[in-house]
């Protein structure tokens, strides 16, 4: 498994070989509050980069999730959809959202690294 | 026009509350808990919630007072005693609800608690009817402080003793501190509590009271989960001004005197909804799954006509499950009746079901 990166609308990807995991980071958790409902997409599904591809909702208000990286899903997490309070838990590890076959690694060579995401959130407070 | 602030604003900041501008004031919309863990406090334990931001409009007059007060107002005043209260509404000519209100008689008048986003335009509304000698007041020097939860009695009585003897939906004034207060036995959540107007000068002191009684704060977030739970309405959101009470299923609070007798505005349109029922009608709604379906989700029939929309629609902590209310033609609002709910785009199932989804435990 790669290092995560990280995108400007708060995923994250990891990269296994041309598998790529998404998910949401532990600051858009912290942003989002207690998550109540998770939609993810199925396996076979097209994402273009910065398209939605996940539906995220906490007790305020629902949100999209883009995906940062183009390619096919592979696997979207049901686990997450049947207990969307482990999304609060543990973001970052077990509550990934889906699984896609990327078409070109130059895109998530492109996205931030943890020290740049920090800075990004230090500098982009909500 | 400036943003107001209440006069706990730097208590709320100091408690870590997020803010989020409400008509026209700063409020807390969730402190450090967050909005399930403070919405499982209050139904648990108990919890405070600022409502400063609300109207306390107080009147005074003699019987004509009452008279001007019901043109508007379709309650029974006449026969409401001294520190009994009432919820009820302003309505207009349509008999469309202007506010939904609580009103208490007092020893001089009424005390009428108005929507923070209404309260300027309902005291102009009121004021067409009121005479000379009638003397109001918005008072602004007051504080209103909810307190909500199975512990809230055990823990006020300890402070203010003789409102554990309040029965729902009374008040009293007590002495805190050498300075009058006035406490009612009501509430926002489907739980037992009480709301305390107090100056804004002692307001501070009660709040360090019931924090050192684990008495957690409450943000709006988890006050619009509670009132939901409780299958009560939201003004601005389930109600509205081309909303009338038998649309709303809210005729219940019109006092049957008056809906005999008359004499409110409205009531030539509302006495015939009353004898022949309304096209649409409020209707509690249960998603089956944990699809959330919030305010302007369309409503379809199981035979895909739309039939209505969704007002309010959260995730209730308590239920643990999505839950809402809305507007349907009134054939389809028949307890358990399948309906389909638009949501991005998809259809999901769901059923009118009863109101409040959660059961409450007043004191009566």
């Amino acid at each position: 498994m790669s290092e995560k990166k990280f995108s400007k609308k708060h995923e994250w990807v990891s990269l296994d070989g041309d598998v790529a995991t998404v998910g949401i980071t532990k600051h858009a958790t912290e942003m989002l509050g207690d998550i109540v409902f998770v939609e993810v997409p199925d396996a076979g599904k097209a994402v273009e980069k910065e398209g939605q591809a996940a539906v995220v909702e906490s007790t305020k208000a629902a949100s999209d999730v883009y995906s940062p990286i183009s390619g096919e899903i592979t696997e979207g997490n049901k686990a997450i959809a049947d207990d969307p309070g482990s999304v609060n838990s543990d973001p970052e590890g077990a509550s990934w959202f889906f699984k896609l076959k990327i078409k070109d690694k130059g895109e998530y060579d492109s996205l931030m690294s943890k020290d740049e995401y920090d800075k990004f959130c230090k500098e982009n407070p909500s | 026009m400036e943003v107001q602030k209440t006069a706990l604003y730097n208590y709320h900041k100091n408690l870590g509350a997020k803010f989020v501008p409400f008509a026209g004031y700063e409020m807390p919309i969730q402190y450090k808990d967050g909005i399930v863990k403070e919405h499982i406090s209050t139904r648990t334990h108990a919890g405070f919630f600022d409502v400063s931001h609300m109207g306390q409009f107080f009147l005074e007059g003699d019987e004509t007072l009452i008279e001007s007060l019901e043109k508007i107002i379709p309650a029974d005043l006449k026969n409401l005693k001294v520190n009994h209260s009432k919820y009820s509404f302003l309505l207009n000519n349509e008999g469309g609800i202007i506010d939904d209100l609580i009103i208490t008689r007092t020893e001089k008048g009424f005390c009428i608690i108005l929507n923070a986003a209404c309260k300027e335009n309902d005291i102009k509304q009121i004021s067409q009817f009121l005479k000379k000698n009638h003397k109001h007041l918005l008072n602004n020097d007051l504080s209103l402080i909810a307190l909500q939860g199975p512990k809230s009695v055990a823990i006020l009585e300890k402070l203010i003793p003789g409102v554990a003897n309040l029965k729902f939906m009374t008040g009293n004034n007590f002495k805190y501190e050498g300075e009058n207060l006035y406490v009612t036995r009501s509430g926002y959540t489907g739980e037992d509590g009480f709301e305390i107007s107090i100056s804004n000068t002692k307001v501070e002191n009660l709040i360090d009271y019931l924090i050192s009684n684990e008495v957690k704060p409450i943000g709006l977030g988890a006050r619009d989960t509670l009132r939901l739970e409780a299958g009560l309405c939201l003004y601005g959101h389930d109600l509205n001004e081309k909303i009338n009470p038998v649309e709303a299923n809210l005729k219940w609070a019109i006092a049957k005197k008056r809906k005999e007798g008359g004499g409110f505005n409205g009531w030539e349109k509302i006495k015939n909804l009353l004898a022949n029922g309304s096209e649409k009608i409020r209707v509690g709604i249960k998603p089956d799954g944990k699809v959330i379906a919030r305010e302007n989700t369309k409503i379809f029939s199981s035979d895909n006509n739309e039939i209505g929309f969704v007002t309010s629609g959260t995730f209730g902590p308590s239920v643990n499950a999505p839950v809402a209310m809305g507007y349907v033609k009134s054939e389809f609002s028949e307890i358990g009746t399948a309906i389909q709910l638009e949501v991005r785009g998809k259809k999901y199932g769901g059923k009118i079901s009863e109101l409040p989804f959660y059961k409450k435990s007043y004191v009566k």
